[in-house]
């Protein structure tokens, strides 16, 4: 299609009104800055393969982290470095999308090394746009993977050496020794003519992924006049006389003639499937149990849950936030695990409320169920005034150091070991937790629980522990609970 | 390089002579002075203005004849809607 007008693309929104600041129709980047230009001719490309319904772009951790202020098309911003990881995802899920991965050389080849060396060694399905100005832009012109040796940058003031950093990485290059990858090039921002030939390896990258023939990676050198310090026409210059020295352009790997389009077959599942590769059943997922009345000082509880992998901490919070939800209340459950999952240590936030929920991460803890020793140690301070302690008091031979909360002393793991299983004290807590809030029905937490638990084998040692735990709790109700081991 | 004509960049822009009605239109108040379109135009019919616009820029306008329609500068322009050329399109 010959145009008789070039013009803005349409692929562009007509306003950038997503850019702050009252200026909403010049890009954020730079005076010369290659970003603008690639931009174009992505736009460009867009328009005439008539993607923009389809299309999806990753912008990166970058100056082009704004690219979606621009394209008129889908959007993630992914974290540094993960853009290939993100476009896989949306890929398999939509196979029909066209997925733009767009990253500079600090995303691509520094902190995102890996991902992008599993994207094109398993040959997804993506196009991905490689920026390389040789120097981190948006931070302040740190020096970059891809920084050539000598050039000084605010973190090699006296230049790269190779000794100390390293040499600059060379993507296509590296890439070039894979199997999978279908189509690397190395292109540059420099002059008309280079700049049709970006032009066309853009295009020849985008065709691949929409006949399905796999993954390209097309690397365009481009300037940053603002990070080299140069003036436009110079950094451009530089480009071709300096930069295309150590990064020659030129293709590295072409498959495109022989790669065979790829058949992407999605399968649907039903409703019944999905329940089926879950365990989950669909039984009562049409009702709710009563939310009790719920003292005050128990309501919108924002609980920690800490002990030793192991003790099934991760697990009691899903019960507490599955009986939350069954019973109508809004909650979030957020795991966190130590470095290592076996043996370590292991804490999860669960929130409960009756109003929707900002952030899973409470500032504050209401109710902190320590279930080991280090955990009260780490986490007693965190409590608010007037919240609740619960202590596995089988296991933690102190008291609670303040005297400005509430603490319930529950002997967990004895009471466990009483119903035969020294493993479901997270039950016996569980249901000393119920019993002294109130905050869901013991029937919903037993409903819930037998949902939950997998091996039907479990169900009777659970009900038993979470029975002792809420006895404990209501007998107990009068007396003042010490600490009897001290 | 199908759409970029680089012999027409060394046409004459001699304007006595043209038979065509290219041209080449830049919105100033878009402009960012980075010059690079007329590094890159051959027959040299883009300046920078001595007119600043609200970005504080000198923004480069067409002297207004010898365009040859070639879009050399509309492709290393970085800016999306700064430039727009009217490609040769023969004069009826
Ligand atoms: C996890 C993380 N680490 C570091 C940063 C800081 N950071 C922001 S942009 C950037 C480098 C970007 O450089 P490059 O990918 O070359 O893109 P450019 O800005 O040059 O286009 C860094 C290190 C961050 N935002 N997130
Ligand atoms: S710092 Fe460099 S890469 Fe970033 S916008 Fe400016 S010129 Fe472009
Ligand atoms: S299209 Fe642009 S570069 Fe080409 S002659 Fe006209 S003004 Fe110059
Ligand atoms: S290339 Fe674009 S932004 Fe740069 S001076 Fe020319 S018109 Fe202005």
């Amino acid at each position: 299609m010959v145009k008789d007008i070039l013009e803005k693309p349409e692929s562009f929104y007509e306003i950038f009104e997503r850019k702050s600041g009252s200026n909403k129709l010049t890009t954020h980047y730079c005076p010369g800055c290659g970003h603008g230009v690639i931009h174009k001719l992505i736009a460009e490309a867009m328009d005439e393969f008539g993607i923009g319904d389809r299309a999806v772009m990753i912008s990166p951790v970058g100056c082009s982290v704004f690219a979606y202020y621009y394209f008129d098309c889908g959007n993630v911003q992914a974290p540094h470095g993960r853009a290939p990881a993100v476009a896989t995802g949306i890929k398999r899920a939509i196979p029909d999308s066209i997925v733009i991965s767009y990253q500079g050389d600090g995303d691509l080849a520094g902190i995102g090394g890996n991902e992008i060396l599993h994207a094109a060694n398993r040959g997804e399905n993506i196009t991905v746009f490689f920026v390389n100005n040789a120097i981190y832009g948006m931070t302040g012109s740190q020096m970059a993977p891809t920084t050539l040796i000598g050039q000084k940058t605010t973190t090699t003031p006296y230049g790269r050496s190779a000794r100390n950093e390293g040499y600059p990485i060379k993507v296509c290059e590296l890439l070039s020794s894979l199997e999978a990858p279908v189509y690397l090039e190395r292109v540059a921002i420099t002059d008309a003519k280079n700049v049709m030939k970006v032009r066309k390896a853009i295009r020849k990258g985008l065709q691949n992924q929409i006949e399905g023939k796999g993954f390209s990676l097309i690397e365009i050198l481009s300037p940053c006049p603002t990070g080299w310090g140069m003036k436009p026409v110079d950094a451009k210059n530089w480009v071709d006389e300096v930069l295309m020295k150590t990064f020659q352009l030129g293709v590295f790997k072409d498959k495109t003639a022989e790669a065979a389009p790829e058949i992407i077959e999605q399968k649907e599942f039903t409703s019944d499937e999905i329940l089926k590769i879950l365990g989950a059943s669909k039984n009562g997922s049409d009702f709710l149990y009563d939310k009790p009345e719920v003292k005050i000082n128990y309501q919108n509880p924002r609980i920690k849950i800490s002990g030793f992998g192991g003790q099934g901490i991760l697990f009691l919070g899903q019960l507490l936030s599955q009986s939350a939800m069954r019973s109508g209340y809004y909650t979030t459950w957020l795991p966190s695990y130590g470095p290592e999952v076996r043996g370590g240590t292991a804490n999860c936030h669960i929130i409960i409320s009756n109003n929707r929920i900002g952030s899973p991460l409470g500032a504050e803890t209401d109710v902190l169920i320590a279930m080991n020793l280090p955990s009260l140690d780490k986490f007693e301070n965190d409590v608010r005034k007037d919240g609740l302690i619960l202590v596995n008091s089988s296991l933690i031979s102190r008291n609670v150091k303040r005297n400005d909360v509430e603490v319930l002393y529950v002997p967990a793991t004895e009471l466990a070991d009483e119903v035969g299983n020294t493993k479901v004290a997270n039950l016996v807590m569980l249901g000393a937790y119920t019993a002294k809030s109130k905050i869901f029905s013991h029937d919903c937490v037993l409903f819930t629980a037998n949902e939950t638990v997998k091996k039907k084998e479990f169900l009777k040692v659970n009900e038993e522990a979470f029975r002792k735990g809420m006895e404990y709790v209501l007998n107990n109700k009068h007396k003042k609970i010490k600490n009897t081991i001290l | 390089m199908s759409e970029l004509n680089l012999e027409m960049v060394k046409e004459d822009p001699n304007p006595a002579r043209k038979k065509h009605n290219a041209r080449v239109e830049i919105d100033g108040a878009l402009c960012k002075e980075c010059l690079l379109c007329i590094e890159a135009c051959a027959p040299d019919v883009l300046k920078v203005s001595e007119t600043l616009n609200k970005m504080g820029y000198h923004p480069v306008e067409y002297i207004g004849d010898g365009c040859t329609g070639c879009g050399v500068c509309f492709y290393v322009c970085p800016e999306p809607g700064t430039i727009k050329v009217y490609k040769k399109i023969k004069a009826a």
